[in-house]
């Protein structure tokens, strides 16, 4: 593994201007980063869903869990507890994290768990075509709902904030600078790091115009919980809004792995020491 | 001695549940194990935590037992309905002790647990605790006996149980003998607990259990036992997550294992065909409970034996074992985990509610040694392919972080680095690797008497049976002549065993616990057909004499 690029030699199948082009590009640049600060590649996992952010796992030279769609967290909780010393990076997609598997992303900020997640919120289901998300704004016309959704969608900022999750913040596609330092400062916080990346779609729902117009940057982050809050709700993912970037929301918490023994290895001879003393007490 | 069989007996304790029926049989079977039988303790209990019918029935007898009678010889009453309930099980010279403020039973000995709770000033629950002191008058066992087995029983307060059971002691009259055995004393264990051990001793680091009977237990066993072994035991958000976590820490190198039950096992079945097309081993202890659906939650049966067969779209292989008692339970939980990770594979352990709760006297046997293949051992040559190719279909398994390596694993249909292709002649390729895998699962499992014969072994009638109904076809097989074969790995199917120890049999009749016949199913797809099947499905296990009684009038 001599690359410096992280590029694999599998074909890239995204649509042109697919935002998920600068989170490949942002994911390679902090690789390499990451590698001169003293993290080697080795100690990097990626885990991936299903969806068209999917395809970096195998796009990236980089070790990988192509899991199940909406089931990056449970994996890498999994192995967390095995090998505390790597670092596990969670690449979902909005259809994936937020429909499917809510309930391991609530519970990954829940626990505190020492991962990141980095949601490609799209707002629109690109590899099966064109429907909607728990992030499509109301009324969104997909190819399931051709009337237009009736329903709200989700606030993930909001739900991960009232969840426990101790870093938040949300990225933008089309802001790749800003999104790279995003991704590095999420991988080297300590605890459940979520990132919302606003992800430009121009096949099936290109908002560019409209982030354009309402996205600003946030002052650095907060450690107070209401002032996250007031953050959070300054936009809803629907109505006009100001669309704040950068991270929201930083604090310190207990991580979950550190009150598991973490590695442990007991040899065979132990253990049956150990059962035999059991079974013992129960002749 | 008052007993319905020689060599033999069997007590059955009930009451409310809360009162501590299932502490108070087990301990009555540790006293039948301290004589020297072999026992076995069924557990009956409905779905709640307080109210509602409990009872256990403890049986000893001079041979290894796996199932209870209809009949009892001591009826252990904490309560009027255990009697109203239970009275017509009891044997001619039954006795009965019951607690004497709750009825008045001419036939019966009352016990003054009232008064004896008041003069230690001990709480109510410890009213289990002075029915038992006075079973052990009552049976004439030594005081010194029952206060060691007391000792290692009872986790609380033993002194003042102590007092409680020695005074109901005093106050009671002996009725009966149970004479003690010359035999090698065993320890008593629940199958759950011989399904932890099996975990501990096959080197699992990470346990993952989402709460459900019958297999709960096994949860609790594992949290209480695992910090003295730098064990996890962790309890998720779902079984979905529970399955996954495994599998994400088996690809970081941990051996881990999950259990539950069929509703849970649901669940599983998404991550049980990415464990199979990722080849990540991990073991899944299905512990049967009767359904569908919610079913009868705290209720038995044996009617996930094609669901488990079929789980996930698509092939790949597994591997599924249904031991029928303790021992069995213990070695091929461990054997399973060896199994899983030398193929790499997801291996499912059979169990049911029988098993996981019922008490089994652990008798060790002889057992095959398997060869337990280091997984680090040697490098590998650069660029390491998770999914190279092999003669055997195993690939070398590497964790991260592997210097200089990329280790994918991936649910798609992957080439040998792990990344995604659609290439037909690739796809066709990878399943055929998988199918090697259980080829040579199969060979080696022919070698591992993965097929019990029991019962008269050269008898031309057979009865087959498979999982918790071992015991209980191997005591009425010896009785009436027949052969009980009862293959323990149900897949792959180990067809070479199996035709050795149908070897002879003309004609055979299929024992279970389910509506269709399960296993009579699958052997029909390797040509043997039964004479017919004795099924039962009432949340029930088979008695012995109701089983009997059905078998003498087919075998006849």
């Amino acid at each position: 593994m001599t690359d410096n690029n992280f590029t694999s030699r599998a074909d890239n199948t995204w649509c042109p201007g697919c935002g998920n082009f600068a989170i490949l590009q942002a994911l390679k640049e902090v690789f390499a980063e990451l590698e001169h600060k003293g993290i080697p590649r080795e100690e990097i996992v990626l885990v991936a869903g299903i969806g068209q952010h999917g395809k970096l796992f195998d796009l990236l030279t980089i070790n990988g869990f192509y899991s199940l769609h909406g089931r990056t967290i449970p994996v890498a909780t999994g192995i967390r507890l095995a090998n505390p010393d790597l670092r596990v990076i969670c690449v979902a997609g909005d259809g994936d994290c937020y429909a499917e598997g809510l309930d391991h992303l609530i519970f990954g900020a829940k626990r505190n768990l020492d991962i990141t997640v980095l949601v490609h919120d799209n707002r629109v289901y690109g590899l099966t075509t064109g429907q909607y998300t728990p992030t499509s704004p109301s009324g969104f016309r997909g190819r399931s709902t051709p009337g237009g959704i009736q329903e709200r969608p989700l606030n993930p900022l909001e739900l991960m904030l009232a969840s426990g999750a101790s870093f938040i913040g949300r990225g933008y596609s089309r802001h790749r600078d800003q999104l790279k330092r995003l991704i590095e400062e999420a991988i080297l916080h300590r605890g459940f790091a979520f990132l919302d990346i606003l992800q430009i779609c121009p096949t099936y729902s290109d908002l560019t115009e409209y982030y354009n117009k309402h996205i600003y940057d946030w002052d650095t982050a907060t450690e107070d919980f209401q002032k996250a809050w007031e953050k959070a709700r300054e936009w809803n993912y629907s109505a006009e809004g100001r669309i704040g970037l950068g991270v929201m929301y930083k604090t310190s918490a207990p991580v979950f792995e550190d009150a598991y023994p973490g590695k442990g290895s007991v040899s065979r001879e132990v253990r049956r020491a150990f059962t035999e003393r059991l079974l013992a007490e129960r002749i | 001695m008052p007993s319905v069989n020689e060599g033999e007996i069997s007590i059955l304790i009930g009451g409310r549940a809360g009162e501590g029926i299932s502490s108070a049989g087990q301990i009555i079977a540790q006293l039948l194990s301290s004589l020297g039988y072999r026992v076995y303790m069924y557990l009956d209990y409905p779905s709640r935590i307080k109210g509602g019918h409990n009872f256990a029935i403890i049986r000893g007898a001079d041979f290894s037992v796996g199932a209870v009678r209809e009949t009892v010889d001591v009826l252990l009453a904490m309560n009027k309905e255990t009697i109203d309930l239970h009275k017509k099980r009891l044997s001619d010279n039954g006795a009965i002790l019951y607690r004497a403020d709750t009825a008045n039973v001419a036939e019966g000995i009352g016990v003054d647990m009232k008064g004896i709770l008041a003069s230690e000033h001990a709480p109510p629950v410890m009213g289990n605790t002075a029915l038992l002191g006075a079973f052990v008058r009552s049976a004439g066992i030594e005081w010194s006996r029952a206060e060691q087995v007391f000792r290692h029983a009872i986790p609380k307060e033993i002194e003042l149980n102590l007092r409680v059971a020695h005074r109901a002691y005093e106050a009671g009259t002996e009725l009966l003998t149970i004479p003690p055995l010359i035999t090698k004393r065993l320890p008593v264990v629940t199958g759950n607990e011989a399904i932890g051990i099996g975990l501990i001793e096959g080197e699992c680091l990470l346990y993952c259990g989402y709460p459900m009977s019958p297999t709960s237990n096994l949860l609790h066993f594992l949290a209480v036992h695992a910090n003295h072994l730098g064990m996890q035991v962790l309890q998720p958000e779902s079984e979905t997550a529970a399955i996954l976590i495994a599998l994400g820490g088996a690809y970081a190198g941990a051996r881990t294992a999950v259990g539950t039950s069929g509703g849970g096992f649901c669940l599983m079945t998404e991550a049980l065909g990415l464990a199979g097309i990722a080849e990540l081993p991990v073991v899944i202890v299905l512990g049967q409970r009767a359904g569908p659906s919610t079913g009868l939650a705290t209720y038995t049966a044996q009617a996930d034996l094609q669901f488990a067969l079929g789980a996930g779209q698509g092939e790949f292989p597994r591997l599924i074992a249904a031991p029928g008692d303790a021992d069995e339970a213990r070695w091929w939980t461990t054997t399973c985990m060896d199994l899983a990770w030398k193929y790499q594979l997801p291996a499912i352990l059979l169990a049911d509610k029988i098993l996981c709760e019922g008490m089994y006297s652990l008798d060790p046997m002889e057992k095959p040694t398997l060869q337990v293949v280091p997984l680090m051992a040697g490098e590998v040559e650069h660029p390491y392919l998770r999914y190279a190719m092999t003669a055997s279909g195993i690939s070398s398994l590497k964790f991260p972080p592997y210097k200089g390596e990329v280790i994918r694993v991936n649910s798609h249909v992957h080439d040998e680095d792990g990344i995604t292709t659609e290439d037909p002649q690739v796809t066709r390729a990878m399943a055929d690797k998988r199918a090697k895998k259980l080829q040579g699962l199969q060979e080696e499992i022919e070698k591992m008497e993965p097929v019990q014969v029991l019962g008269i072994r050269d008898a031309s009638t057979a009865i087959l049976c498979w999982g918790s109904n071992k015991g209980i076809c191997a005591e009425i097989g010896r009785r009436l002549g027949l052969r009980v074969v009862q293959p323990v790995v149900l897949w792959p199917f180990p067809e070479s065993c199996f035709a050795r120890a149908m070897e002879g049999v003309e004609r055979w009749i299929g024992v279970e616990t389910n509506e269709t016949g399960q296993l009579s199913r699958l052997l029909r797809q390797f040509g043997y057909v039964p004479e017919g099947v004795v099924l039962k499905y009432d949340g029930r296990p088979f008695a012995v004499e109701e089983l009997e009684g059905e078998l003498k009038g087919r075998v006849a």
